[in-house]
């Protein structure tokens, strides 16, 4: 059996038999570890976005003995273990793209060479704007959402694990193994003030991401008749029609 | 000018400086650059016996601030050594020789100490034109560069102009200003950013290249690791207020009264390598934060580029307006955070008007 999640996407796509037919279908698409690190992945990331943006911003003034006070080091303090748990997580997940099933690899690629790919991100596009009448029904991510995870989350995602340990070398000096792996970055941009710019930004890329991933989550929910919330939920994605 | 083959030893003792002025010289030059106790009889060894090295200290597009922090140098046997020390064959702002006697030294120590010399250079080379927004001695500035780099042994790039560019790099950068780097790339070159560099820094690094013929450990951007391998940030006095969240938000607050730290000000320092907060200004008597105001980040590359000196969030330009990581960040999640509104509005409008429409079917 051809294991690619095009296959099983197309199969469920225009298998006449089922989006014909009143019987209900189930596959099983997110696996355990990969809901698991979904929810882990999102509560990371509310907590970096949180501590970072009053890491960017600063605090109002603590008042009182400084020595009495560590607040905005917590603050940071929280955001480090936060950017380990993302960290750990998003390298446990790339591992099991590797040994899950096939539709856990799919928010790391876009399969920008396949031209039926692209027929069917406009398919979305023209669902998305009203145009088109019905969406296609895809066991995993549908092809918009997919470019979307691709580009707004894996890659930024990425960017921001890469900025966010080269500043943080900056605290454990030139020695540090952050340094050695992630002291690269200064050499593309010598000026940390740079770094901090852009880590700032993918805060807010990640932000809009979230929206736009929510909303759409419960609305496809809602609205397209296949099961969506449940299923980053219980594993199964179960189409109601 | 002094022979350079005189030694360094020989020299100071002409000039009355006591030997044990002089070991205490070589212990004190040993701390500041960070070198075990064995380093301060090394280097006397080496003033006592090698040659002095010849300097040659060239001025391209500058404000002659290295210069002036140079000579300012605050423990006064530091200047007056460092200036015996070295055999400073040629520096236009300070050199006796003018005109064709001057120029005629160049040539003369490239032919006479081929690969032995070291070039300082303040300043950089502007590009545009042939160079010729810069003249010295009759050419193009750059030309100069490229020949007396030539014959060098290594090369300090002195200041920010030198290492990174700075004002005259400025955007939009009309004369192409160009950090030596970026015009010499076949010789060790050391980085010593700073607008200007600390005069302790400075003549402590004179000595290690001298007395140790070779450059000191650098760090990725070509820096030396002794000063500038931890940022303002890391020693600042003022760490604890950042720790516990205690910022001056106003220059006349109370927390500005109480020495607080700097951060919400625009303080750079946690981006900025040097050794201000260690080393101090001005025989250690102070640094800009310790005066009450941020760092802004002299010795970074573009510093003049990155917005304003007393904003946090720095503004970005790349995007045809100016405006910080917070305002485009805010503006795209906004204007997404409508439209996922409007269009929820639309779909819900839809399902209503066509669940309607089936009703009114279905009867
Ligand atoms: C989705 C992921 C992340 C978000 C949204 C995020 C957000 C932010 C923001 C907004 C800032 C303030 C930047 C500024 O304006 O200067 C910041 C700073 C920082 N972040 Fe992150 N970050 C993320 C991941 C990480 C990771 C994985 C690390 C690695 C441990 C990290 C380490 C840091 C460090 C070291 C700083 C500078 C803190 C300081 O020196 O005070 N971040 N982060
Ligand atoms: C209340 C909050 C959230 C809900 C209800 C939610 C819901 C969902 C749902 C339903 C899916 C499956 C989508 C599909 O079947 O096509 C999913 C996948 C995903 N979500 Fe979320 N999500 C939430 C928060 C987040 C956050 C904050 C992030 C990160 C910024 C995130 C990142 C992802 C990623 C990367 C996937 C793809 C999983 C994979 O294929 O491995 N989610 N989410
Ligand atoms: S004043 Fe500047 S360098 Fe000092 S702790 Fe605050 S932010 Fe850091
Ligand atoms: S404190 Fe900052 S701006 Fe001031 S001299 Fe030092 S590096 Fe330059």
């Amino acid at each position: 059996m051809d294991k690619s999640p095009q296959a099983l996407t197309a199969t469920v796509a225009v298998d006449p038999v089922r989006s014909a037919s009143s019987e209900r279908g189930v596959v099983y698409v997110y696996e355990a570890p990969v809901r698991l690190w979904h929810w882990i992945n999102a509560a990371a990331i509310l907590v970096l976005g949180l501590s970072g943006y009053f890491i960017g911003n600063g605090i109002p003034t603590i008042p009182g003995k400084t020595g009495d006070n560590f607040l905005f080091g917590y603050i940071r303090f929280v955001h480090f273990i936060a950017g380990y748990v993302l960290t750990l997580g998003f390298l446990l997940r790339i591992y099991w793209a590797v040994v899950g099933n096939p539709h856990a690899k799919q928010i790391f690629y876009v399969p920008i060479w396949r031209k039926s790919y692209w027929r069917e991100v406009w398919h979305e596009i023209r669902w998305y704007a009203f145009v088109a009448a019905e969406p296609k029904k895809y066991a995993a991510h549908n092809p918009l959402a997919q470019l979307a995870m691709f580009f707004m989350f894996t890659l930024a995602t990425a960017f921001m694990i890469v900025t966010g340990f080269a500043l943080y070398a900056q605290g454990t000096g030139n020695d540090s193994w952050q340094y050695r792996l992630f002291g690269w970055v200064f050499s593309i941009r010598p000026n940390s003030q740079d770094v901090r710019t852009g880590h700032h930004l993918g805060l807010w890329m990640i932000v809009t991401f979230a929206l736009i991933h929510i909303y759409t989550a419960v609305r496809e929910d809602i609205v397209s008749r296949q099961s969506i919330v449940s299923s980053i939920i219980f594993g199964e994605r179960e189409f109601r029609d | 000018m002094g022979e350079a083959t005189e030694t360094f030893y020989g020299v100071i003792r002409r000039q009355g400086i006591t030997r044990r002025s002089f070991h205490k010289f070589c212990s004190l030059t040993a701390t500041s650059l960070g070198l075990g106790s064995l380093a301060a009889s090394q280097i006397a060894n080496a003033l006592e016996t090698k040659p002095r090295v010849p300097v040659i200290w060239m001025h391209g597009l500058e404000c002659t601030c290295c210069s002036e922090s140079f000579i300012r140098s605050a423990h006064p046997l530091f200047k007056d050594v460092v200036l015996s020390m070295i055999s400073l064959d040629y520096d236009a702002p300070i050199m006796a020789a003018a005109g064709h006697q001057a120029e005629a030294i160049l040539e003369e120590t490239r032919a006479k100490y081929k690969g032995q010399y070291v070039l300082a250079v303040e300043g950089n080379p502007p590009l545009n034109e042939g160079g010729m927004f810069c003249i010295d001695g009759g050419k193009p500035f750059v030309e100069k560069l490229r020949a007396m780099a030539e014959d060098s042994m290594a090369i300090i790039a002195w200041g920010t102009c030198a290492s990174w560019g700075c004002v005259q790099a400025a955007k939009p950068n009309p004369t192409q200003a160009t950090p030596i780097d970026k015009v010499i790339t076949n010789k060790p070159i050391i980085k010593v950013p700073g607008c200007p560099p600390i005069a302790e820094v400075m003549t402590a690094l004179v000595t290690f290249i001298t007395t140790f013929g070779k450059l000191p450990e650098l760090d990725r951007q070509g820096r030396p690791k002794m000063f500038y391998s931890q940022r303002i940030h890391d020693k600042c006095y003022r760490r604890p207020h950042f720790d516990a969240g205690q910022f001056v938000e106003e220059w006349d607050d109370e927390s500005a009264r109480q020495g607080y730290c700097l951060y919400k000000m625009g303080c750079k320092g946690p981006t900025t390598y040097n050794a201000c907060s260690a080393v101090r200004w001005n025989d250690g008597v102070s640094f800009p934060i310790q005066s009450g105001h941020g760092c802004f980040g002299c010795s970074e590359d573009g510093f003049w580029d990155k917005g304003s000196f007393y904003d946090r969030l720095t503004t970005i330009k790349q995007f045809g307006i100016e405006a910080n990581a917070d305002q485009i960040g805010m503006a795209a999640a906004g204007a997404v955070g409508l439209a996922v509104a409007a269009h929820a509005a639309i779909t819900a409008a839809k399902r209503l008007t066509g669940k309607r429409g089936r009703v009114a079917q279905e009867e």
